[in-house]
């Protein structure tokens, strides 16, 4: 745990502008020297309902929540329905503030709006104050906004307020008001953030300890999302063509692109279902673009057909898959890693694609791009697997990351000119599945339509060298496995350069005992290993992103190294411990699993409990809401 | 300089270029209308200018997918009813192309019908050839979404409980600019008809006739087919929706009492493509997207220069 941290939540409905707030105030913080790190929490709902952004900001690297939090900005829910007695949702009103007391730290600072919440009408709201020694600032806040401009601007108040209870300077947050609101709305706006942060220093008196930390960054940070690294990495290797259907937490890559293709000169497609759409991606790669598509996992499902005919066709194309929870409908905003299976394995016939699971926002940048350049090189599917978690988090990365030269290349593609010495049947056909002169990676360069000489069938059939239906075993097996060969050669790839491995390591070099996690798990692990070691444990972490082909060699290093492990996921049948089990075929008995599939993403103590009641053999049983799964033999 | 010299290329075309060197007979049944299509699509493909090379055929699967094989040129043969969605992007990426879908009535107004009712709506410059044999051929004679009301099949064995779907109606409701239904018993309307799909400047949809001898009607039962502009008996003008709406809907009706007709049923020269649409409103570039990536000179964007919004 940083030692000085401030974990700062600011609650109310959907609708009530908590998300630009939020995300303001982030980048004061950021701009003031700190890291910071977004958690939001949101019902599938456009207004009302409670929701909740978590901003966590510390000199120490934050890339995962914290547990708990230290202070609550409770607004108002302008939306809230208003309950009969034993409604199913219960009070709604209060919500911002009843729903959020249950994490708050010992010694934690509440500021709620006693403009529109009540306290009173929570059970043992003093009693629960006095026992925790919450600091509670009732201000209304709405009268506030009112008095200057419209009751919404009562966020304003609330971040002034903020402000001086922690001691903190207004400069950065005026600035990037300035830069955010336009004039009409930034004068009122300015006044009411003065007044709240005056009217604090005046008339109250505080004893709490918490304050804003500080810090300094060695060079310029930005403030980065999941689904930003992912649709930069898209642009920055030359995709221009986007084709999707929108289905939360997919939306958000599938915006950004949108917005800013265009201007790019490229195009974006929103169709009528996520098969279009795959499909879409499908036939602007055939026509020698670069392009992509994705969902979230009903929508993916829907593009299990177009991802087949990819792998049979050798089309290059990049799918996001962004998980939710799930089955069905599941939980559509809240994260979960349970599309595992589904993506590695959905379509009909042997699964020959690539598949990479960042960990973070700046991860989603560079495997994007490694998945642009496995899918362009090896004409072959590549799948960027994100979640709820990982596409709408917010974090700093250095501005110097995005540094990069673009990388526009289509891979193995013949010119006209060099098509006129390529292989050609006697009908003048280009052989563009030649069974003869493969590259030794097992890529066969291809034409695209409208180039002289280069014509040639391409079909979802098994085909001959010409692209025509072919039902020949010699030619069937040929075939199939200067396909499958693809995935051998990009493993080779992957591993040739151990600097720009996709994997993650943390911890010490050498420890007694290992966690394993995958995907936007990462950080949480990553902050547990930290305060396991601080508390005098052995042990160390990987992060794996390569799940198709799996990172073999990185894994079975990693397991044979430690005495046990734990495989840290969010799903409830341990899937990626299958998948390690499946393809290193030994290491089982040495794999517990620790499980979370509530609708929220793992906090740093929780992998810690997990780890000391399996590993360091605690007897207490896990908290509510994860569950061991004990190792099973292979 | 293009990257793609087979487009636009001016030169002689020989119909006999779109025939493969090797393999050149079709494994359809004898008597199958497919052949009507294919042999009126080698015609009319010169005539409008156009060379294998810068042809892309994208079919769907069923025995009409099977054109790609004995229609040389560039070819996507896809899945089943997925045609459009590939046909209409390769059109975006490079619409210097000459892009043609087809499929069965199956693979076009069943599992793709959704595909249809939007690739019609969003009016792509590009062509679309619904093999409407009226049944299922290639998997044995089931009822087929046109198949009349009481056809019986092994898996409508009481006989359908349903009519059939109406696909001019359905296409014109969508906003297909050019619809057309012709016949492979009539090649010679056919291939004007193809020409006309190909040069108009839209979505030109042609539901084309094509009798199934194993699975349903041979040739003789498309005989006497009429064309709706060239006889008396029918008098409306292609270019008035309305009118159009009321000769498909009769068109429709009768082709259960036997009665084929045939024709150009509307025809929409004013509405303006979705590429002109979408250059419009400045979200297509004017230059075909899939130079650029031969472009040397090209000063790629990069997101670094969109970082300001994250500072």
């Amino acid at each position: 745990m940083a030692d000085n941290e401030l974990i700062w939540r600011i609650a109310g409905g959907s609708g009530d502008g908590i998300d630009s707030t939020s995300q303001n105030f982030a980048k004061a913080l950021m701009r003031s020297g700190l890291n910071v790190f977004t958690h939001r929490h949101y019902p599938s709902r456009i207004r009302g309902g409670h929701t909740y952004v978590e901003i966590r900001a510390s000199d120490e690297v934050v890339d995962s929540r914290g547990d708990g939090y230290n202070f609550l900005l409770a607004l108002g829910d302008s939306f809230a329905r208003n309950p009969k007695e034993n409604a199913y949702y219960g009070n709604e009103e209060v919500k911002p503030l009843s729903e959020n007391l249950d994490e708050l730290r010992e010694g934690g600072i509440i500021v709620y709006d006693s403009g529109l919440l009540d306290a009173s009408e929570i059970p043992d709201f003093e009693e629960r104050a006095e026992e925790n020694d919450w600091h509670v600032f009732d201000i209304d806040l709405r009268s506030m906004a009112r008095e200057h401009g419209r009751e919404i601007m009562r966020n304003t108040a609330g971040i002034g307020v903020t402000a001086a209870l922690l001691e903190m300077d207004l400069d950065e947050i005026e600035n990037l008001m300035e830069n955010a609101m336009p004039e009409k709305i930034l004068e009122p706006n300015r006044t009411i953030l003065h007044e709240a942060y005056e009217m604090v220093n005046e008339e109250y008196e505080f004893d709490h300890d918490l304050r804003v930390p500080t810090g300094e960054h060695e060079e310029e940070q930005v403030l980065i999302s999941g689904s930003n690294g992912v649709a930069y990495g898209a642009l920055d290797e030359g995709c221009r063509f986007i084709a999707g259907y929108p289905m939360t937490p997919w939306t958000d890559v599938f915006t950004i692109m949108s917005q800013h293709l265009p201007k790019f000169g490229g195009i974006s497609e929103q169709v009528e279902d996520e098969i279009a759409a795959a499909a879409l991606a499908l036939g602007a790669s055939h026509a020698g673009v670069k392009a992509m598509s994705g969902s979230s996992g009903g929508g993916f499902a829907l593009m299990s057909e177009p991802l087949g005919l990819a792998e049979m066709s050798e089309t290059p194309i990049v799918l996001v898959e962004a998980m939710r929870a799930g089955p069905s409908t599941g939980l559509p905003t809240k994260p979960e890693q349970g599309d595992l299976e589904h993506i590695l394995y959905t379509s009909q016939g042997d699964s020959c694609r690539v598949v990479f699971a960042p960990g973070t926002p700046q991860e989603a940048y560079e495997q994007t791009r490694t998945a642009f350049e496995m899918a362009y090189n090896y004409q072959i599917p590549a799948i960027v697997v994100i979640d709820q978690k990982l596409s709408g988090e917010n974090q700093n990365v250095p501005a110097s990351a995005f540094d990069r030269d673009p990388n526009p290349s289509l891979g193995p593609t013949l010119t006209e000119a060099q098509l006129e010495d390529a292989p050609h049947d006697p009908s003048g056909i280009f052989q563009r599945f030649s069974h003869d002169d493969p590259e030794d990676d097992g890529v066969r360069p291809r034409s695209l339509p409208g180039q002289k000489r280069g014509r040639f069938l391409v079909t979802g059939n098994e085909h001959n060298e010409s692209g025509h239906i072919e039902e020949d075993p010699d030619n069937r097996i040929t075939q199939m496995d200067l396909r499958m060969k693809k995935l051998e050669s990009i493993r080779e790839d992957l591993d040739s350069d151990p600097e720009t491995s996709n994997q993650t390591y943390f911890g010490p070099d050498e420890a007694d005992y290992g966690i394993v996690t995958w995907g936007s798990s990462q950080g949480a692990v990553r902050e547990a290993v930290e305060r396991l070691n601080d508390d005098g444990h052995s042990v160390k972490a990987i992060g794996v992103s390569d799940l198709m082909p799996f990172a073999e060699k990185e894994v079975t290093e990693f397991l044979e190294s430690v005495d046990e492990a734990l495989v840290v996921e969010m799903n409830a049948t341990a899937q990626f411990r299958g998948l390690t089990q499946r393809e290193l075929g030994q290491f089982g008995e040495k794999l517990t699993s620790l499980l979370k599939y509530d609708g929220n993403p793992f906090e740093p103590a929780e992998v810690v409990e997990g780890f000391e009641i399996q590993i360091a053999g605690n007897e207490e049983a896990p908290t509510a809401n994860t569950r061991l799964e004990p190792a099973v033999s292979d | 300089m293009s990257a793609f010299n087979a487009i636009g290329e001016e030169r002689e075309i020989d119909r006999e270029e779109f025939t493969p060197g090797i393999e050149p007979q079709p494994t359809w049944c004898p008597g199958c209308g497919d052949f009507g299509v294919l042999k009126s699509l080698k015609q009319a493909l010169p005539e409008v200018g156009r060379t294998p090379e810068e042809t892309l055929l994208v079919t769907g699967i069923g025995c009409s997918g099977k054109l790609n094989s004995y229609l040389d040129s560039y070819g996507f043969h896809t899945i089943h009813g997925r045609s459009l969605p590939v046909a209409r992007a390769a059109k975006l990426a490079n619409p210097g192309l000459e892009v043609i879908a087809a499929g069965g009535d199956g693979d076009g107004y069943g599992i793709g019908g959704n595909h249809f009712m939007h690739t019609a709506r969003e009016n792509h410059d590009m062509t679309y050839i619904v093999f409407n044999n009226e049944i299922f051929g290639l998997t044995k004679g089931q009822t087929s979404p046109t198949s009349p009301k009481g056809h019986k099949s092994k898996t409508q064995p009481s006989g359908s409980a349903k009519d059939p779907i109406r696909p001019l109606s359905l296409s014109l409701t969508s906003g297909a600019s050019y619809i057309a239904r012709t016949a492979a018993v009539n090649p010679n309307q056919a291939k004007e008809i193809l020409k006309e799909a190909m040069e108009h400047d839209g979505f030109a949809h042609v539901d084309f006739l094509t009798q199934c001898p194993t699975w349903n009607k041979d040739a003789k039962q498309y005989v006497p087919y009429i064309d709706v502009q060239e006889s008396d008996d029918y008098d409306f003008d292609v270019h008035d929706r309305q009118e159009a709406q009321e000769m498909m809907y009769e068109t429709e009706n009768v082709l259960k009492e036997g009665t084929v007709l045939t024709g150009r049923f509307y025809v929409d020269e004013d509405r303006p493509s979705y590429q002109e649409e979408k250059q419009a409103i400045g979200e297509m570039p004017e230059e075909p997207l899939a130079e650029r990536y031969f472009d040397d000179d090209y000063e790629w964007e990069r997101s670094y220069d969109l970082l300001d919004r994250h500072r």
